[in-house]
């Protein structure tokens, strides 16, 4: 059986089409990552899954309960981490940690093998309110409390936005013990390194499901000739690049700009001569496989 | 552009701020450049939105001596609020005004003329390509449209220098990357940009970095420089070696 399932979700809010026609399926025990721009849904998504609103249309079931008949038995099963701020300002840490423990009728020491890895992080400032807390520790205080009544589900939108990127790793890590204990997990992410991580990853644009695969699957189809370039001037190279007969997309990759050209066509020497004529220095041109986030990248503007 | 040789457009000296006996900024002492992209790095609760806050004079130190855009904290915070920009790392914009309504709100603060203001309205939109979506309220945009918007507004006024607490925080990868194309053209302009962020990408855009570990600076140095002297192969790893004492 899944542990999730979505057949035909269509939700509206007044005249915004925020899913148009979702449908996927997530085993149990399976990390499922969804990426997207900003808008694209997933709130909404994630909010059917968790109860919180009901679809317009289709049919949703976690663990094989229905998202609208059977919300309060869903309530109890499922963790979820809102994007948004979702704790309460004026209660310490501590407070907010025992709030969300109390009214899922369980204990702090009881779970605390659970949080344990992120909670050590906060647990200097347990007596401090959450509203003085820094951005990424909000974070880490959020997915203590959407965690501290084991749930066999977790809903996570966005958990890393803001958090550094020691405690990404860390967080990460955690996701991956969390699964091997057979919780069923599914996470909205910013981060490309992260959506690499997944399972399975849904793309997810204007409220439809545009590709559903493996991140090695998405890595494979990757159909485009790719080049990493440096000079000793991103910027400029940046804006000469994008110049360039023929080139498909310019981004900036750290220290390199990656440059793609569809099947068929490519940089050649050329390029070489171009950057030289445009007066840069220490140029580097050098083939390279495409990462993760060149492939979304690459669907994404599609 | 980071030149050893430009003038110092911010000079801060032992900085210390406290919250009761908590110390958030631990004698923090540094210079950005003119002209300069500086990246202002640390791990969660570093003490960084702590600093940025302080140097925009939205709230005092609790010691220390600072020059902002030539202007000193203590007495010249007027002029500060006037020379810089500040995105803050919650959203800055108002939810509930349209795309325009916010530009003239901030272009109106800044004392910029209706014409002004009509104009480099009509500007940005276009530059922005946000041109549908003049009438339409901040919260119903997408975050990327958001955070390009909140930065054109807060260079508005042509400051020397502007603050960005963590700008693409949440942003997809499409959209990080043309925020950063806006930060590198202000920069061109002759803005002098100080940001923050925990995407290590970006890291390695900036001219000089800065990394915070519990309220002091650990590390100052070009991208170059840190990589070579920590032996990394990337601000990632500089980063990661750096950048928490471990909890035990
Ligand atoms: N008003 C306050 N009262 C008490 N403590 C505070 C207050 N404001 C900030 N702090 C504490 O100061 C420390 C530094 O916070 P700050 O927001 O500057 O961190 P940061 O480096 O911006 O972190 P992040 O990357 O998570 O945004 C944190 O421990 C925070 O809880
Ligand atoms: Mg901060």
């Amino acid at each position: 059986m899944s542990a999730i399932l979505v057949e035909h979700i269509a939700k509206h809010f007044g005249t915004v089409k925020a899913l148009d026609d979702i449908s996927f399926s997530v085993d149990k025990g399976e990390l499922f990552g969804f990426i997207g721009p900003d808008g694209a849904g997933k709130t909404t998504l994630f909010r059917i899954l968790t109860t919180l609103i009901i679809p317009d249309q289709g049919k949703a079931t976690v663990n094989g309960l229905d998202v609208v008949k059977d919300y309060r038995k869903i309530r109890q099963d499922i963790g979820y981490m809102p994007g948004r701020f979702s704790l309460y300002s004026d209660l310490s840490v501590e407070e907010n940690l025992n709030f969300y423990a109390t009214v899922f009728g369980t204990t702090v020491a009881g779970n605390y093998d659970l949080i344990r890895d992120i909670y050590v992080q906060i647990e200097p400032f347990k007596k401090r309110k959450a509203g003085k807390l820094s951005g990424g520790m909000k974070q880490k205080l959020a997915l203590c409390c959407a965690l501290i009544h084991k749930p066999s589900v977790l809903v996570l939108d966005e958990p890393t936005t803001g958090v550094d990127a020691v405690s990404r790793l860390e967080f990460w890590e955690m996701l991956k013990r969390l699964k091997e204990s057979g919780i069923t997990i599914v996470v909205a992410t910013p981060y490309m390194d992260e959506a690499g991580l997944c399972d399975r990853i849904a793309l997810i644009q204007d409220g439809n499901i545009m590709a559903i695969s493996t991140p090695s699957e998405v890595i494979k189809k990757y159909p485009n000739s790719l080049y990493s370039v440096k000079s000793d001037d991103i910027f400029s190279l940046l804006n000469d690049l994008r110049k360039f007969p023929d080139v498909h997309t310019v981004f900036a990759f750290g220290q390199a700009a990656h440059v793609s050209f569809k099947p068929g066509q490519s940089a050649g020497s050329s390029l070489q001569d171009y950057l030289q004529a445009k007066g840069h220095s220490g140029i580097i041109i050098s083939p390279v496989q495409a990462n993760i986030e060149d492939c979304f990248m690459e669907l994404m503007i599609k | 552009m980071y030149r050893a040789e430009a003038e110092n457009i911010i000079v801060v000296k032992d900085l210390v701020k406290k919250f009761g006996s908590f110390i958030a900024n631990d004698h923090l002492s540094f210079e950005v450049k003119k002209g300069e992209i500086f990246g202002f790095l640390g791990a969660n609760g570093a003490g960084k939105t702590t600093a940025i806050k302080i140097l925009c004079g939205l709230s005092y130190p609790t010691s220390g001596s600072l020059n902002v855009g030539g202007f000193d904290i203590y007495r010249e915070r007027e002029k500060i609020k006037k020379n810089i920009g500040y995105m803050s790392q919650k959203f800055s914009l108002y939810d509930d005004l349209t795309v325009f309504e916010n530009i003239r709100f901030y272009a109106g603060i800044y004392g910029l003329r209706r014409k002004v203001i009509e104009e480099r309205a009509s500007g940005l939109m276009e530059k922005l390509d946000m041109k549908e979506a003049r009438d339409m309220l901040i919260r119903d945009i997408p975050l990327g449209w958001k955070q390009k918007l909140a930065f054109s507004v807060a260079i508005i006024h042509n400051p020397k220098i502007v603050f960005l607490d963590e700008p693409t925080g949440g942003v997809d990868p499409v959209t990080r990357r043309q925020f950063w194309d806006m930060i590198f053209e202000a920069s061109r302009e002759g803005i002098t940009v100080f940001v923050t962020t925990h995407y290590m990408d970006e890291a390695e855009y900036c001219d000089r970095v800065s990394i915070m570990v519990d309220g002091k600076i650990a590390a100052l140095d070009t991208p170059e420089k840190l990589k070579s002297i920590y032996g990394a192969s990337s601000m990632n790893e500089v980063f990661l070696k750096l950048a928490r004492i471990k909890v035990e």
